[in-house]
């Protein structure tokens, strides 16, 4: 009866990545490998304005002094990267009747993903716009959101349509060398989204990105830049899935995110890039520097991440606090099974007066994997009366994982106030057959479990992708206890 | 309703349990005495389905299935409710998630249709004043820093909840002061019907002054060695297991 019951789980576990699949649509790449003709390549396949090449062209320079970072809690095996094919894009098929249409079969692989193109389809308000591979396939709802002022386009048509606005801002939070990837994809990204909120305008409907790498052998590289005006609001989602493949993947994006006076921006992730099967064969490195910056007083930036997929993730996303009052928040769930690697966390720092963050960080590690929380909570001499509060917890499935907690705190005056939580706990056998005394399945248990601990983390999350969230982390620790 | 034959089961290669024979009909209520180390919980552990026990011989027939063929979580949606000796805590989910996921479970099982949470709630108001449990018991995480008697409430809480046909009530007096007692054993009472039966492990005859027991066991060295009415438990009170004991040397 156990065999079987290891037989079923085992089956669950190994086909739990529903979004594997691979759409078969016409691509157009460039030669693989990364040298000063691709970056010119790059910029002229995207049509872009001079300053755009010398930004990249800076960018490339930068890179190539750099090395890759070497601190992290991560295993990384060597990345070639004159092995990777920096640009692919579907092809545009000629016979569609105008710049609006989306082909077909794109439309079709959305569909599959949950995330439909089309404006009346979208019961639940949320603009969404999807990218897969290097390019921006679609913007949905562009024109009741530029009624109220809003932009919100890929990054090619911001480029394009609002080049202030895109100098402006541009790198100003994630320099072109603050580090290794950031200098890479500012020298190489292809797309991404762009999302301006003028003065005193909330934001009526969630925005959205859903990033799909489809190619083979390629890498994505995308950019986010979020402004908020003073006194604006937005929410933004992200997701991102990938097909399953034997080779690993690169994935090096930038989100930078710039909230004025008064204003908020609350930035939600549900990471579900393809982690490797079973025996780590496999997925996604997903090396993604985010940043945001009060620079406003009493302005607020919110980061909530979900982080379920990828073989191995490095990625904190941080607030530099500015403006007076202003206010920080992270929440993150990170979960690692099999042979996944995570090194995540945050970076708060505190420039202004009166600033406060707030760090809440759940760990979650099953089968062989590795799981890491790093962070950051500097309070400088100008930030007095600062506070921080922390709290990272660890979750173990299991004996053969790891879960790791490396926080840094700095505080340069006597006002502030910095404290730190943390706790380190085992999902036991005796509350599973708890559970499953009371007729619930070691799945639904562990579901059950799981979404309890991660609950703090979950609620933050809007409706629509916390039920998501909830299903993905279930999905994600299947066949991992029992 | 239950029916042990000649069980045998042992955990890390000990075997604890050792011949057990035991018949339970419907309506009826058996307590199970005997002192430590007899393999009372391993009993209640191995009727759940915990799989720590390994059977080594013998059969348990259950409402004319054979038990041991299926999983501790189809044995609960058959109607079988252990009550733990030590509840166990499950920190951040909450007690009316986790007892709303049990019920849909079990219906779902029985191919009836999932309660609303408007029905839900209604079920969980009308069990809570049966078993005169707390209300704030119910909007906290399961068991979690509950006190013993705390515990040992919701234990009965949840199995007015579920329904069982048979219920495994595995020392549930002990640690108990005389109140908690008498509003555990009164849930476990007012639960009682024709249909369904109780066991009831028990160090003391205490407890069996509020649930008064059809049939009363010693079992002892992993075997059943006396059976008789309400009145052994007494006379175990009395003169405690040493003269069964003798008794069996002879």
């Amino acid at each position: 009866m156990e065999k079987e019951q290891d037989k079923i789980l085992t089956e669950i576990t190994e086909n739990d990545y529903k979004y594997g699949f691979f759409t078969d649509v016409e691509t157009e790449f460039i030669p693989v490998g990364l040298s000063e003709e691709t970056v010119r390549l790059i910029s002229k396949k995207k049509d872009e304005p001079e300053f755009m090449l010398e930004f990249r062209l800076k960018a490339f320079e930068k890179w190539k002094t750099m090395k890759m970072p070497e601190w992290a809690h991560l295993k990384i095996p060597e990345i070639n990267y004159q092995d990777i094919i920096y640009y692919a894009a579907p092809k545009k098929k000629k016979q569609l009747n105008s710049l609006d249409e989306v082909d077909p079969e794109l439309r079709a692989t959305f569909d599959k993903l949950g995330i439909p193109l089309d404006e009346q389809k979208h019961l639940s308000g949320v603009a969404v716009d999807a990218v897969m591979d290097s390019v921006s396939v679609k913007t949905t709802f562009q024109d009741s959101l530029a009624e109220k002022g809003i932009i919100f386009c890929s990054f090619s048509e911001a480029v394009k349509e609002h080049p202030d606005l895109v100098k402006k801002y541009l790198a100003s939070v994630v320099p072109i060398g603050d580090n290794f990837f950031a200098a890479l994809n500012s020298a190489v990204f292809s797309d991404g989204s762009f999302v301006y909120i003028p003065k005193g305008v909330r934001c009526p409907m969630e925005l959205s990105t859903y990033f799909r790498i489809n190619a083979a052998n390629t890498g994505q590289f995308e950019r986010t830049l979020i402004v908020a005006d003073e006194g604006a609001y937005v929410s933004y989602l992200e997701g991102c899935t990938a097909p399953m493949r034997d080779e690993n993947q690169l994935h090096a994006a930038i989100v930078e995110i710039i909230v004025e006076k008064d204003a908020e921006v609350k930035y939600s992730t549900v990471q579900n890039w393809y982690p490797g099967d079973k025996n780590g064969k496999g997925g996604i490195y997903n090396f993604v520097t985010k940043r945001g910056i009060c620079r406003g007083d009493n302005s607020k930036i919110s980061w909530t991440q979900v982080e379920t997929g990828s073989a191995i993730t490095w990625k904190y996303p941080s607030c530099i606090l500015k403006g007076n009052n202003s206010i920080g928040e992270f929440y993150s769930v990170a979960v690692t099974n099999n042979y996944q690697q995570a090194d995540t966390g945050t970076k708060m720092i505190h420039l202004g007066r009166n600033t406060k963050s707030t760090i809440v960080s759940k760990g979650i590690s099953a089968g062989k994997s590795q799981n890491s929380y790093r962070g950051l909570v500097k309070v400088m001499k100008k930030a007095e009366n600062s506070r921080n509060f922390s709290q990272c917890d660890s979750l173990l499935l299991g004996d053969k994982c790891g879960a790791h907690t490396f926080p840094y705190i700095h505080v340069d005056n006597k006002s502030s106030i910095v404290e730190h939580e943390a706790t380190t706990s085992k999902i036991g056998e005796d509350q599973i057959f708890y559970c499953n005394q009371r007729g619930i399945s070691t799945e639904d248990a562990i579901g059950l479990i799981v979404n309890g601990y991660a609950k703090e983390v979950i609620n933050q999350l809007p409706m629509e992708f916390a039920v998501e969230a909830q299903k993905l982390l279930q999905i994600s620790l299947e066949g991992s206890v029992g | 309703m239950l029916h042990i034959k000649n069980l045998k089961a042992s955990i890390d290669g000990k075997q604890i349990l050792k011949g057990l024979n035991l018949d339970v009909k419907p309506g009826e209520v058996h307590a199970i005495m005997g002192p430590n180390g007899s393999g009372k919980s391993t009993l209640a552990a191995v009727l759940a389905g915990r799989d720590i026990f390994e059977v080594t011989e013998g059969e348990v027939t259950y409402m004319g299935k054979n038990l041991l063929e299926l999983s501790a979580e189809e044995r609960a949606k058959e109607g079988i409710f252990l009550g733990f000796q030590y509840p166990i805590e499950i920190p951040g989910v909450s007690m009316v998630n986790f007892m709303k996921t049990a019920v849909n479970e079990k219906l779902k099982y029985k191919g009836e249709k999932p309660l609303s949470a408007a029905e839900f709630l209604k079920l969980m108001r009308e069990k809570k004043a049966l078993v005169e449990i707390d209300s704030n018991l119910t909007n906290r995480s399961v068991n979690e820093g509950f006190s013993g008697g705390e515990k040992k409430k919701n234990e009965i809480f949840q199995m007015a909840m579920l329904e069982p046909k048979l219920a495994v009530l595995d020392e549930t007096d002990s640690g108990l002061d005389i109140d908690a007692l008498r509003i555990v054993a009164n849930g476990v009472n007012k639960l009682k019907t024709p249909e369904n039966a109780t066991i009831v492990i028990t160090h003391y005859q205490r407890l069996l002054d509020y649930i008064v027991p059809d049939v009363v066991h010693v079992l002892y060295q992993g075997r059943i060695v006396k059976t008789a009415g309400k009145e052994l438990a007494l006379e175990l009170e009395e003169k405690g297991y040493d003269w069964i004991k003798k008794e069996l040397e002879e």
